[in-house]
């Protein structure tokens, strides 16, 4: 396996701003591979540096390969991308919008005509084809996007932020198209998501904050460093139950948005004997393993603000993809 | 030839987008409507005691003067209207691709002008109210000009659009630019009478070259003699003046096309 992105010390400045702060990491040909942080953290910045619509201040990067400062056509040749914001000619038809790519990327006429028939299905938009695109729902316009993305069989697919702004049900069928394509095509997919749940798809992930990588690693790793269960309780008085646990069990907690929490090894035995000494008053008590979210405020002291029903959808979705038996691969 | 087929796919892009926009389609009639056959006839009745009457036929003055509008108006929007696909994120599509920014340019450019020109032509079926008269080589030299005319001013608007990075600053365009030039021209009015300042101010716009010389070719050189450009007491030859309005698109051109090739 080769590396299909290699970045070194790379580093972009917006005046006094460091976007990016000295960043190097490698992504396998064929994995998925992601970047999580919060808006803001340096995500899309190295991300269109890579795709070439930026410049680095400084480092270098290569994809397949090329280096994106003097190799431009040829990176952007190897590369596809779905940004975070829409880029579709609304006021083209789905048709149009993937003519014009095949235009714009000198794919030869004779095999235009096929590709676009091939993606069009695969994003089952082949009968909206004449459709303008004004007309479709979110969604339909994010999978045109995914489409068009892959109409030059680019060798690394970004996805920029993909299910930004959609529902549940379009982000859960978006991820659907997203793994199932990757299965069949061994395309290397570069992820960037501030939805936690999103990012456990990735093979590897890497938690970016204020310019910098703080902790990549594979998403059970990542977790692990966070040690233990997490226990949330709600309280009468936060103030009053951090110094009781502090005093009685030597955990110091810390307050979130959901209550106060703390980590704990076996945190289901743990909690009989919690709420059976308790004295503060107590409103309810949860307990769940770690998830992404924990690991980046281990690694920070802060949370990332997730979208409410986010992980209630990825639930979802894990369930039905090991009821059609193919969740091995991304536990 | 990669680059061909690029530039010609973003022609295209802006050639369906225009014919798909039936509004737009029918507004471009409306303003020349309004100021050749509402305007034009309220001055050559009150000022200058009715078309057609006497020696001078203000409609039949203004006419190339309207279809100068359209081509100035037309061009430099539609060079512009890079800011709405920055704005709507399409721009992203095209400069991702693996294509020259110059082909970008340039695709944008032609894709401006040809709409600019296809509106121009549009104001033909004017002719037989502004009472001229024009032979089939004419028609189509005047229609040449327009593609040159055309050219220059929507070069002059990506360069615009290069450099503003926002919806208001469009408006600001509009203001700042697009009125003074129109104004500042023959457009409305002969350059001979003039005061020395509003004279010199004419001279200094290149676009007075432009419709200067699509008066040429619809009221004949000879016609339109007392109301040329003069410069150093010589008329302007239509041939200079297409000159002046190349040389102007030239530099636009590079100019816009420089200012696309700057990367963040």
């Amino acid at each position: 396996m080769r590396n299909i992105i290699e970045v070194e010390h790379l580093v972009k400045k917006f005046g006094d701003l460091v976007a990016v702060d000295d960043v190097s990491f490698e992504v396998v040909e064929g994995e998925i591979f992601g970047f999580l942080g919060p808006n803001g953290a340096g995500k899309t910045t190295t991300i269109n540096i890579l795709c070439t619509l930026m410049r680095p201040t400084s480092g270098r990067a290569s994809l397949n390969g090329f280096d994106v400062v003097r190799q431009q056509n040829e990176v952007r040749r190897s590369l596809g991308l779905v940004f975070q914001d829409p880029s579709l000619d609304i006021k083209l038809s789905a048709l149009q919008n993937l003519e014009f790519h095949t235009g714009v990327y000198n794919i030869p006429r004779s095999l235009s005509k096929q590709r676009i028939e091939e993606v069009l299905k695969m994003v089952d938009l082949w009968d909206r084809r004449k459709d303008v695109v004004e007309h479709f729902s979110g969604g339909m316009r994010r999978r045109l996007e995914i489409g068009r993305g892959l109409l030059h069989y680019p060798k690394v697919l970004f996805l920029d932020e993909p299910t930004l702004g959609l529902d549940p049900q379009t982000r859960f069928h978006i991820w659907n198209y997203i793994l199932d394509l990757r299965k069949r095509e061994n395309i290397t997919i570069f992820l960037t998501t501030h939805y936690m749940d999103e990012a456990t798809v990735a093979d590897r992930i890497a938690i970016i904050d204020h310019g910098k990588i703080i902790a990549l690693d594979t998403p059970d790793a990542l977790k692990r460093m966070v040690g233990g269960d997490i226990v949330t309780l709600k309280t009468e008085d936060a103030e009053a139950a951090v110094a009781e646990i502090r005093e009685q069990y030597n955990i110091e907690a810390q307050r979130g948005s959901e209550g106060i929490f703390f980590e704990v090894q076996n945190g289901e035995e743990f909690i009989p004997t919690l709420v059976n000494n308790f004295k503060s008053g107590l409103h309810s008590i949860s307990v769940r393993r770690p998830t992404l979210d924990d690991v980046f405020m281990k690694l920070t002291g802060r949370e990332i603000r997730d979208e409410v029903g986010g992980v209630a959808v990825m639930k979802k979705m894990w369930a039905m993809r090991s009821a059609r038996g193919r969740a091995g691969r991304f536990h | 030839m990669s680059n061909l087929r690029g530039v010609y796919i973003i022609w295209y892009r802006d050639l369906i987008r225009f014919w798909r926009d039936r509004a737009r389609l029918i507004t471009a009639f409306i303003m020349p409507f309004l100021f050749l056959v509402v305007f034009g006839t309220g001055i050559a009745s009150s000022v200058f005691g009715g078309a057609g009457d006497g020696d001078f036929d203000y409609i039949q003055f203004m006419y190339p003067g309207i279809i100068g509008m359209v081509i100035l108006f037309t061009s430099i929007m539609t060079g512009v209207s890079v800011v709405w696909d920055r704005e709507f994120g399409f721009l992203k599509e095209v400069l991702v691709a693996p294509i020259s920014r110059t082909s970008v340019a340039i695709g944008k450019a032609l894709g401006g002008a040809t709409i600019a020109t296809i509106q121009g032509i549009f104001m033909l079926v004017f002719i037989p109210f502004a009472h001229v008269s024009l032979s089939v080589g004419g028609a189509f030299l005047l229609i040449a000009l327009m593609f040159i005319f055309s050219l220059s001013l929507t070069s002059m608007g990506l360069l615009i659009a290069s450099r503003i990075k926002s919806m208001e600053a469009f408006q600001v365009v509009v203001q700042m630019v697009l009125f003074p030039l129109f104004f500042l021209s023959p457009a409305m009015f002969p350059t001979q009478f003039l005061p020395a300042w509003l004279g010199t101010a004419v001279k200094f716009n290149p676009v007075s070259y432009g419709i200067d010389s699509l008066r040429q070719v619809v009221l004949g050189s000879q016609e339109s003699a007392m109301f040329g450009i003069e410069l150093f007491g010589y008329r302007m030859p239509i041939i200079l003046d297409i000159a002046v309005v190349a040389l102007f698109g030239i530099v636009m051109g590079t100019l816009a096309i420089r200012s696309f090739r700057v990367q963040e």
